[in-house]
């Protein structure tokens, strides 16, 4: 493991715009710290951390300068590898025919290449999960691949979760295993600040060599572990995951479900940061003179009338029966569907949820209400 | 292609402040490919020739306020083929609509010199209390691009892509910090629909509800978690109360927290 220190950081920086990266990072925008093109370190939030509760954010100061000391932005790196809006195809009418050309803003030159800095483990967990919805099997998704293929990936462990996080108990998190370029660890004590860094790549690997990073010290070491160690006790929330899909299951017409009936909005906003999330849907867009068409995909959500609208009517009418198809897929049946939990416990759902639904505690209420496995173990999944 | 009829296209005004039919004037880019597309049959508002009906597309825009109103939106529907309502007053009564919740008469005794000229009915309602209506375009004002979707899903006969979920989806779409979470002005985004684009929001103010209430919207549930923060009931009952008080969802919940 390597160290380095805040001017190896901007020589980071430096070197990843020289092999044509845009920098996607966090930084404060007006009332939040969201990922965005920064250009420098400079543009890192420097001694701001964010403290999260159900429906609620408010950015706060640290005393240490840490540039990663907050938590996650209010959306995920889903939004560079899956934006909201996508043209697939574009059509124009001649007097010859119809003819049918790739999107404008699709073609494999001018995709943007993107280097994530700050990426959360639980967030790299996300990341796999999409990789393994958009980029593995039959049904690949062109732009997807593409872009995903193009990324460097600098996580940073979570050394300060917050009151909203549970990555522990969904073994995501706080510190990350692989999926990385390079993974830093902040560390912070009386007259030093520097990271220690792993590389997960052979990227990561020429990274470090081209920055000529130090070896860090078996002190500096231990300090990163002894932080990260830590860490997980500083987590807000947790799920009890022993036999969670089949608990699930098992209780579709519990009457917790009826309960968030009344308070689920029904708005969407959970399931539009949740950075596993990838439902979307097509619209076919005219010109007035009927010309030229274009096929665009945006992103939709379950929790919209439409979503689930087929010949006859909506088959999710009720709120209830939304909100528990999204629970139940992320905590039960995405376990069926791709052999993991779609719910890496990042927490976004609860602080962006406008009346702060919990989702930890919705999965707890069934648990305790259930007849069936009421008693959990700290066993496995 | 063959050259085919243009379509007739005609443009009601009922009680309204006109700025919906003046969105299909701000489509200045567009202008011309619409009127190569269509023939503006019926338009006061922007040239006093008229082609007679009936309309393939009649746009109509206010509410029902009046007798003579009443009467004349029957005529509107027969002469025309497919009819679109445009903006809160047509689709929901509009701001006119508060007096809905008061008694007509007293205003029309306060505001009046000689209230026996004032013919007026006790509601203010939307056209679709009175007619059939093919589609509703929703807005205060109507969104100009979804003016221009309308139209053309209309005009090569496809379904327009107008979805009836929350402001607060084109919000996170946009990649906006909401201001319900980070403490900002109270926003009505959750149980509006979308349409604007997430104006408001986009520069740091709440959504005022100018779309009128979302599909499947639950603003007792909104309203609760305000109470349960520290909104005064007639705070909320202010919030409801704007553009499309007389929306059936908005309505009920400003009377649920009335006094």
């Amino acid at each position: 493991m390597e160290r380095l220190e805040i001017h190896d950081l901007s020589a980071l920086f430096s070197v990843l715009k020289q092999d044509g990266y845009q920098i996607i990072g966090p930084t404060v925008r007006e009332s939040a710290i969201v990922c965005e093109r920064i250009q420098s370190v400079d543009e890192l939030p420097a001694g701001v951390t964010d403290i999260q509760r159900p429906a609620s954010y408010r950015l706060a100061e640290r005393h240490d300068n840490a540039l990663f000391g907050h938590r996650l932005g209010p959306q995920s790196w889903k939004r560079y590898l899956y934006p909201p809006r996508l043209q697939l195809f574009q059509a124009a009418r001649t007097e010859k025919g119809i003819t049918i050309s790739p999107p404008t803003n699709g073609g494999a030159g001018d995709l943007p290449k993107y280097a994530f800095v700050g990426v959360r483990p639980c967030e790299l967990s996300a990341i796999g999960i999409q990789d393994m919805v958009f980029a593995r099997g039959t049904y690949v998704d062109p732009h997807y691949s593409a872009v995903r293929a193009r990324i460097i990936v600098i996580a940073v462990n979570c050394t300060d979760p917050g009151e909203t996080c549970f990555c522990a108990s969904m073994k995501t998190g706080p510190q990350t295993e692989s999926g990385y370029d390079l993974a830093l660890t902040e560390v912070i004590s009386a007259g030093s600040h520097l990271f220690v860094a792993q590389s997960g790549s052979d990227v990561g690997k020429e990274l470090l060599a081209r920055l000529k990073a130090a070896p860090a010290s078996a002190e500096e070491i231990q300090r990163a572990e002894d932080l990260l160690d830590r860490a997980s006790e500083k987590m807000g929330r947790s799920v009890d995951t022993y036999r969670l899909p089949e608990l699930l299951h098992a209780n579709i017409d519990h009457p917790q479900w009826d309960e968030l009936d009344e308070r689920c909005l029904s708005c969407g906003n959970c399931t539009q940061v949740c950075p596993t999330c990838f439902c979307s849907t097509v619209e076919d867009v005219t010109n007035l003179d009927g010309t030229e068409a274009g096929r665009w995909r945006k992103w939709d959500s379950c929790f919209t009338l439409e979503f689930s609208y087929i010949h006859g009517g909506c088959v999710r009418a009720t709120t209830k029966s939304r909100y528990r198809q999204w629970m139940t897929h992320k905590l039960a049946s995405w376990v069926d569907q791709f052999g993991t939990f779609g719910c890496v416990g990042c927490g976004r759902c609860i602080t962006w949820c406008p009346v702060g639904i919990d989702i930890t505690e919705e999965a707890r209420a069934i648990r305790a209400q259930s007849t069936l496995l009421s008693t959990s173990s700290k066993g496995e999944m | 292609m063959a050259q085919k009829r243009k379509p007739k296209v005609a443009v009601w005004k009922f009680a309204s402040c006109d700025g919906c039919q003046l969105s299909l004037l701000d489509c200045e880019d567009e202008l011309l490919a619409i009127v190569e597309a269509i023939q503006i049959a019926y338009f006061p508002e922007a040239t006093r020739a008229v082609v007679r009906g009936p309309y393939d597309l009649s746009l109509v825009e206010g509410s029902i306020t009046t007798p003579h109103d009443a009467e004349r939106i029957h005529q509107v529907r027969r002469s025309s083929k497919f009819l679109v309502t445009i903006g809160a007053c047509a689709t929901a009564g509009g701001i006119q609509a508060l007096r809905n919740f008061k008694n007509v008469h007293e205003f029309v005794a306060g505001v009046y010199a000689t209230p026996s000229y004032i013919e007026t009915l006790a509601k203010s309602t939307a056209i679709a209390d009175h007619i059939f209506v093919d589609f509703q375009l929703r807005g205060c004002p109507i969104n100009k691009h979804q003016l221009l979707e309308v139209i053309s899903a209309y005009l090569n006969g496809r379904k327009p892509n107008i979805p009836t979920y929350s402001v607060c989806m084109e919000c996170k779409q946009k990649g906006l910090v909401c201001g319900l979470v980070t403490h900002g002005p109270p926003c009505l985004g959750p149980v509006t629909q979308a349409g604007c684009g997430a104006l408001c929001p986009s520069y740091h103010r709440g959504c005022f509800g100018c779309f009128g209430p979302k599909e499947t919207p639950n603003p007792s549930s909104l309203s609760e978690w305000w109470l349960k923060n520290g909104m005064k009931r007639d705070d909320l009952v202010r919030l409801y109360r704007s553009f499309n008080a007389y929306a059936d969802p908005f309505r009920k919940e400003s009377e649920a927290h009335e006094k």
